[in-house]
């Protein structure tokens, strides 16, 4: 039996957006190795804690504390496509590589370990051979892969997944969970925000339902 | 052609032909670059609303009676950019777009209104359309102020340039860079700042009306063909030096303004990259 030890730590955590607080004095753990599946109804806050613990929504009120010295450029992430992105005009490699931005080691150009790490990643999502095709030309399931392929880059230590399988054929999203199913054999620490709860709930080690800490929470 | 060739280089020998020349390149160089960035993270009416913002504080500093209005109207401007960049957009409580319409509506109207009441000059409405589109302001700089565009151009690019691989992660996806340890709001920042240099700049050029269509046109045209942010970013540079070194010299043939001269090359560019944009998407 493995030691559990927190990755990452929420304590009284309170979010929101305007004056709507969509989390409520939430007390959770993400541990180290964990392959965490958030589910619930829209509206219900799962994104918005995907959101929080990425850093990119700061908390009302209590704390959100990354543990075992994790830092931010050791994240992988993955958000939905947003609305600029998708007549953007950029090439999938160069979009691929810009995940080592947060790393350390400051460079106007890449080194020869990133492309190669890069394509790694390229070739783990199947999108090596649109390597030199611009992204906005390409369907909704292959963009999708394109910034997986990314957040992989990233990911050193703890990825995070935003509705992942969206937009995908069933073959993709196949591959996008066996994908993630090896990076958490791994070592990886996996947090996934899904509505696809049956296909989440064969890999998952835990299981993070807001409907259920909505009800509670009231 | 001969005597246009002559005619041409008998203005060269001006140096305030030779002085509107640098500084036209080096604006139109660095407007492009940061345009990109701009037109795609869908801030295009910012760089609208700076300019009219701009042309406020330059009203200011000329009620001020300043010599160098630079000191107001740089300062000011790049207060308002970080706000507007930095602070709309993200706060939903006042709409993005209309908190722009309402600062740059605002500081025409103040602007004009200041140049009215403590008029210096016999000639306000000269004046007005003078700093509004330009038409000759390039070609009466000073030695001071082409050396202070020379400086801010040659800091905007190596920003540029060392921050290039930045900059795009955090157009193409700020949440992303933040998320994966990019510190997004230092440069937002920063992206503010040199956007907000870059138009008081470019007002020299051709005029606070028209410095919008100096960040926008080039980028557009520039991805109408061409397809990854790279080739994008040097296409709409080169076609921005381009139709200001074309745009200057007709001007100075021609006896046209300035500014809309530029602006009117720009648009031809557009056009033709347009057309090219829809051969190949046949093809």
């Amino acid at each position: 039996m493995n030691e559990i030890i927190p990755l990452i730590r929420c304590r009284q955590l309170t979010l929101g957006y305007g004056n709507k607080e969509v989390v409520r004095d939430l007390d959770y753990d993400v541990n180290v190795e964990d392959y965490l599946c958030v589910i619930g109804r829209n509206g219900s806050g799962k994104t918005t804690f995907l959101r929080g613990i990425a850093g990119l929504l700061p908390p009302r009120s209590g704390t959100i504390e990354l543990c075992e010295d994790l830092k931010r450029s050791e994240i992988g992430f993955l958000p939905q496509i947003s609305v600029v992105q998708r007549d953007f005009p950029a090439s999938v490699e160069e979009i691929v590589l810009s995940a080592f931005q947060g790393k350390k080691g400051f460079l106007p150009f890449y080194g020869k370990a990133r492309r190669e790490r890069a394509m790694e990643c390229m070739a783990l999502t199947r999108t090596e051979s649109l390597r030199k095709s611009c992204f906005r030309e390409l369907s909704g399931g292959q963009k999708q892969r394109v910034l997986l392929a990314r957040a992989l880059c990233a990911a050193e230590r703890l990825l995070l997944l935003d509705e992942p399988v969206t937009g995908l054929d069933p073959e993709s999203a196949e591959t996008m969970y066996r994908v993630v199913k090896d990076l958490h054999r791994n070592g990886m620490t996996i947090v996934m925000v899904t509505h696809d709860v049956d296909a989440a709930l064969n890999d998952a080690t835990r299981v993070m339902n807001f409907d259920q800490i909505a009800a509670k929470g009231k | 052609m001969p005597e246009l060739v002559e005619k041409l280089s008998f203005y060269l020998e001006f140096p305030f032909v030779r002085y509107a020349i640098i500084v036209g390149v080096l604006v139109s160089l660095c407007s492009s670059l940061l345009g990109v960035t701009l037109v795609l993270k869908r801030y295009s009416y910012i760089g609208d609303g700076l300019s009219h913002v701009a042309f406020g504080a330059l009203s200011i500093a000329a009620v001020l009676k300043l010599t160098n209005n630079m000191f107001v109207v740089l300062p000011v401007t790049i207060a308002v950019a970080i706000l507007l960049l930095c602070r709309v957009g993200r706060d939903t409580r006042i709409k993005g777009d209309s908190a722009i319409a309402m600062v740059s509506v605002g500081a025409l109207a103040i602007g004009y209104l200041l140049m009215n009441i403590f008029s210096t000059s016999a000639n306000v409405s000269g004046d007005v359309c003078t700093t509004l589109f330009g038409s000759t302001s390039i070609l009466t700089l000073k030695i001071e102020e082409v050396y202070l565009c020379v400086a801010l151009s040659c800091v905007v690019l190596l920003v540029f340039i060392l921050f290039y691989h930045k900059i795009f992660a955090i157009t193409f996806d700020e949440k992303f860079a933040q998320a994966t340890g990019v510190n997004a709001t230092f440069f937002n920042l920063l992206i503010a700042v040199v956007i907000a240099v870059i138009i008081v700049l470019a007002m020299n050029l051709v005029g606070a009306l028209l410095v919008s269509a100096l960040v926008v046109f080039p980028s557009l045209s520039a991805m109408r063909v061409f397809k990854s942010f790279f080739s994008v970013t040097v296409a709409a540079a080169v076609f921005s030096v381009m139709c200001s070194l074309v745009g200057i010299l007709i001007a100075i043939l021609a006896g046209t303004p300035v500014g809309s001269t530029i602006v009117a090359m720009d648009i031809v560019a557009f056009l033709l990259c347009y057309v090219m944009g829809l051969i190949r998407g046949r093809a």
